[in-house]
């Protein structure tokens, strides 16, 4: 299998943000949405998943990250919008109640499914991608930083993980990676 | 408390791991047990060194290791340095053989198949391969493209553990050897200075290059988050002290054991020789049984 991942990645023109095919697990996660109803891998069956970690009060990577992710999605084809779909779990489900949740994903002008878990599963989601999450001190408002992922992982129409946009990956490229993914 | 105790619980468990270290250590206790006697402080080399591989890889070591870059030079100084050189030191063989079944090989396919990996063995502890090697994978791993992919696959993490602790054994293995008739080529004292002086040099450079980097070259751990909040330069500059320092000094601790047996006055030769006789009394006394309980029947 390694060899024949070698073979194709020899062959194909290299992508723009980094390939991570055949690095990590499939898609699969299970979620509570902002509606309080419980979302699976299978919700978003057919579609592109743009799947990022963070949390709402999170003061640079997140929303950075969705204005980015937004402002792609705006680049697409009409056609190819549905197909898309940016997935934002926040690890910090002490302070992103389901209304918070949704406050946050609607200051993006994109549709975004903003969700959370209990602890113990978003420990084994993150784990399952090989990143993790920790809580900082709390200061004298309570507030607290999350350290998290500043990954968005790219998962293809059938669940495969194919791509890692990293922080310092252009619009452009991204754009370029994912109407290839599309085809 | 209970926080101290989850950190000594494995990050990720491995059953391959969980069987060659407690298969080790239980055939070093079935050895012990037949009669073979290594002395107190080759036993305690053996049992720190085993220790140190399960600490650090069945441990919450292993999870800071995973999330932050020093940790994991410290892993790997652990897996590719510090443990195997103390096993090694030990010289389990004989222990290790003692507590072996006695089955003679018989079958010219099962002597094809040891003569087989003799020689395999042997070229692997050619010492220009050796030391290639040693130093070839700790360059390799820190290819930052293979440096990426290791920690973002779990399969290929594994496979780079596998291949420190591997090489590490044998390396330190070649460095120790001590039964001129075992399989392991037998170096003279020079030659395993030699080869310990010959793998000082490209791991300073390494350490050097990324401790004075002015660039972070590994961004893995930025996009799978950190551990705990470190500037991603001094995580670097710490992993290139790492293997800088302490790795380097290894070898110099090698060679002031060397030098140490060097200058001894034989007396751990005749040891050694003293030790190869009781393992064959023991082996003779199994054979005795064996025959009286065949007679018996």
């Amino acid at each position: 299998m390694l060899l024949t991942l070698l073979v194709a990645s020899c062959n194909s023109e290299p992508w723009q943000t980094r390939d991570i095919s055949g690095l990590m697990p499939s898609l699969e996660f299970q979620l509570s949405a902002v509606n309080g109803e419980s979302l699976s891998e299978a919700d978003l069956q057919g579609r592109v998943v743009l799947l990022l970690f963070g949390y709402t009060s999170c003061p640079d990577i997140c929303p950075t990250n969705l204005a980015q992710l937004a402002a792609l999605k705006r680049r697409l084809p009409a056609s190819q919008v549905e197909a898309v779909q940016i997935l934002f779990v926040s690890v910090d489900p002490q302070r992103d109640s389901p209304t918070t949740l949704a406050t946050f994903a609607g200051y993006f002008e994109a549709e975004i499914i903003a969700a959370t878990s209990t602890p113990d599963r978003l420990r084994a989601l993150s784990r399952r991608y090989r990143t993790t999450f920790s809580y900082g001190e709390a200061d004298a408002d309570g507030f607290y930083e999350v350290t998290h992922s500043s990954g968005v992982y790219v998962f293809d129409q059938n669940g495969a993980a194919r791509l890692l946009f990293r922080p310092g990956d252009s619009v452009e490229q991204m754009a370029a990676d994912l109407t290839r993914l599309l085809k | 408390m209970d926080g101290f105790i989850e950190l000594l619980f494995p990050w990720e468990a491995s059953p391959l791991i969980l069987v060659g270290i407690g298969g080790a250590v239980l055939m070093y206790g079935i050895g012990l047990a037949r009669g073979g006697s290594p002395g107190r402080w080759r036993a305690i080399s053996f049992v720190a060194g085993v220790a140190l591989f399960y600490a650090v890889t069945q441990t919450h070591f292993d999870y800071y290791s995973q999330y932050l870059f020093f940790a994991h030079r410290g892993q790997h100084l652990v897996l590719h340095h510090l443990a195997p050189f103390l096993v090694a030191l030990s010289a389990p063989g004989p222990v290790l053989a003692a507590a072996l079944p006695d089955c003679r090989i018989s079958g010219s396919a099962h002597r094809h198949a040891k003569g087989f990996v003799a020689k395999l063995y042997r070229g692997f502890q050619n010492p220009w391969l050796a030391g290639t090697l040693f130093v070839g994978l700790i360059a390799f791993w820190l290819i930052p493209g293979v440096h990426f992919d290791a920690m973002l696959s779990r399969r290929l993490y594994w496979i780079m553990n596998w291949s420190m602790a591997l090489d590490g054994l044998l390396f330190w293995w070649l460095v120790f050897a001590r039964n001129p008739a075992g399989a392991t080529p037998h170096l003279t004292f020079g030659s395993r200075v030699l080869l310990l002086t010959l793998i000082i040099p490209p791991q300073m450079l390494i350490g050097a290059t990324l401790a004075f980097s002015e660039q972070s070259l590994f961004d893995v751990y930025d996009v799978c988050g950190r551990a705990f909040p470190i500037a991603p330069m001094d995580d670097q500059q710490l992993g290139g002290l790492i293997i800088w320092v302490p790795a380097v000094m290894m070898s110099m601790a090698g060679v002031l054991i060397l030098l140490a047996r060097q200058l001894g006055d034989g007396s751990h030769e005749r040891a050694g020789d003293n030790e190869s006789v009781a393992l064959g009394r023991i082996r003779q006394e199994r054979h005795g049984d064996h025959g009286a309980q065949g007679g018996e029947r």
